[in-house]
């Protein structure tokens, strides 16, 4: 390998290129690779374990884990974990959708404003969005308390008991999701609107379109790879969250990633736990296959 | 363009509506009475309270020592890692292959990332003590999320720049470490700190992988009003969550003007 090559203006050869390359690359995939890919892969072992009566994991092969994700317990089927990931799929959905149908308004509004104001409305979404997560949820907690006007007015339409608070409920859950999820609808998709071909519009205006088809016709197919890369962003998070139906949704509203939570915490039921992790870390990758094909050519803001 | 109105009133009841709670906390902070809701006179008591709380002033204390700390080795990685994604020729396949690691951290889900650690830290702790859990597998954990958006703020920098620079800098006879020191290192120094301040902010906001990770005497602020949430709510957790939300203003408004500018 006496080859000589001319790199980046630098006379050297390719293997002393390969070789300081590697010494670069090595402590950073080092790292990745020992504490967040073998672990991972190691999950799939761990699934196929036992838990000991300890709480200890007992390599045992056993299919018992896969069993009772499927609903199959100690007495007989019951669909409660079922009923926990299809939840969780559901409640991920809404999010999203009602994320998108908020998300078009705001995100147009700022897209039209004047370039001197414009990146200050910006900020005003990105703030929510830095905002530490288990602040805003317990501000929501705060919101729906029982003594808050909101509660109040519910209990006098009488949709609420006396005295009773709006939260935990499923409500509460999804007003946390949409809130905590919105910026990343409105981000992508402001900066789709922002490089969105005006005259598209205006031909369709001309034509004599209604504001209906112009938007379905002319703004819409405009916007669909910032969409498609909001949809990721709120869609994958949102299955796995579990800060906010912690405090938010109660105990009769538990999502997969409390079920996780707690197999790592109170019931010390490792094996389990990374059986749940795999099936949502499986819907994850479906999710990321649609990304990849979909929204190649977009940079998040 | 002319917008329709309706569109600009749904956009503000939106925008009040990410805004509504916090402003709620913010009043309240200030409200005379521990318990209930009835405003019963302005007071700065629980600020001055939080102050002087032990339990707050540790948290907050841990919570910069684990930003500082990850983000210090995290830059340090990321960096490294984006220079050799960028600047060597590897095959196309394991330019692939390494594009993949760049990015499975940042698609991974918390909550799966807390678990991966959580085994691995558990497997370690087989070898070793240090492993129990507490400041320094978060600060483990913390830096292992961060390399990687440290590393594409940092190549994106880098894939700005180009060879030209680089060639003149060598044809001028610069040595390795020469050119090292005064043409690559300024010249990615916007990137470098870039990726540093969103791997900082990344770590003061982070609440799930600490929360897996930590032991009993690592507490953060975002785990600390966690706690203090599920027991039921005080007022100088009011304060506090307002002074972080402020804290949060400020950054956001700062980063905007120097990316704005730069």
């Amino acid at each position: 390998m006496n080859r000589r090559v001319v790199w980046f203006g630098e006379l050297t050869t390719p293997a002393r290129l390969y070789r300081r390359g590697l010494w670069l690359l090595l402590p950073a995939v080092v790292w990745i690779l020992g504490l967040l890919v073998i672990p991972g892969l190691s999950l799939v072992a761990l699934s196929f374990a036992e838990r000991g009566p300890y709480g200890e994991v007992v390599w045992n092969f056993s299919l018992e884990n896969y069993a009772r994700l499927l609903g199959y317990g100690l007495f007989g089927w019951s669909p409660d974990t079922l009923f926990i990931l299809l939840r969780s799929l559901w409640v991920a959905f809404v999010t999203t959708l009602v994320c998108i149908v908020l998300a078009y308004p705001l995100a147009f509004f700022i897209a039209t404003r004047p370039p001197r104001t414009r990146y200050l409305w910006l900020a005003l979404v990105i703030i929510p969005f830095w905002t530490n997560l288990v602040i805003r949820t317990y501000a929501w907690q705060m919101l729906l308390s029982p003594d808050f006007p909101l509660a109040k007015l519910a209990q006098t339409l009488g949709l609420l008991a006396p005295e009773a608070g709006l939260y935990p409920s499923p409500l509460a859950v999804y007003i946390g999701m949409i809130t905590a999820f919105l910026p990343f609808v409105v981000l992508p998709l402001f900066s789709s609107l922002e490089r969105m071909d005006h005259s598209l519009v205006e031909a369709a205006q001309d034509l004599y379109a209604s504001r209906v088809r112009t938007f379905f016709q002319a703004i819409w197919p405009q916007t669909l790879p910032g969409l498609t890369v909001g949809i990721i962003l709120t869609f994958i998070p949102a299955m796995g969250m579990f800060v906010i139906p912690d405090l938010l949704g109660g105990a009769k509203y538990l999502l997969v990633g409390n079920l996780i939570q707690q197999q790592f915490f109170a019931s010390r039921d490792w094996p389990f736990g990374a059986a749940v992790s795999l099936g949502l870390m499986v819907m994850t990758l479906f999710g990321l296959a649609l990304y990849r094909r979909r929204g190649k050519d977009v940079d998040l803001v | 363009m002319r917008l329709n109105p309706w569109v600009g009133l749904a956009a503000m009841a939106t925008l009040a509506f990410l805004y509504l709670p916090m402003l709620a906390v913010a009043v309240l902070s200030f409200n005379k009475t521990r318990y209930g809701l009835q405003w019963t006179g302005f007071t700065w008591d629980w600020y001055v309270r939080l102050l002087n709380n032990p339990d707050i002033l540790e948290a907050a204390r841990n919570t910069f020592v684990l930003a500082a700390l990850s983000t210090l080795v995290a830059t340090l990685l990321g960096t490294l890692f984006a220079l050799a994604l960028g600047r060597y020729p590897w095959p196309r396949k394991s330019q692939g292959l390494l594009e993949n690691l760049l990015y499975l951290p940042v698609v991974t889900p918390d909550i799966i990332f807390a678990v991966a650690l959580v085994v691995a830290f558990g497997a370690f702790r087989t070898v070793s003590s240090l492993f129990e859990p507490g400041l320094f597998t978060m600060i483990l954990g913390h830096i292992t999320f961060q390399i990687a958006f440290v590393a594409l703020t940092v190549r994106s920098r880098l894939k700005s720049l180009g060879h030209d620079l680089d060639e003149a800098a060598r044809d001028l006879y610069a040595s390795y470490g020469y050119y090292l020191r005064r043409v690559l290192l300024p010249l990615l120094m916007p990137g470098i700190v870039a990726g540093a301040m969103l791997a900082f902010t990344l770590s003061l906001d982070d609440f799930v992988i600490s929360f897996f990770t930590a032991g009993p005497t690592s507490q953060t602020l975002p785990l600390l009003i966690y706690a203090s949430v599920r027991r039921g709510v005080a007022p100088e957790i009011h304060a506090l969550s307002t002074l972080i939300f402020l804290v949060t203003v400020l950054l956001v408004l700062a980063s905007e003007r120097l990316t704005r500018r730069g």
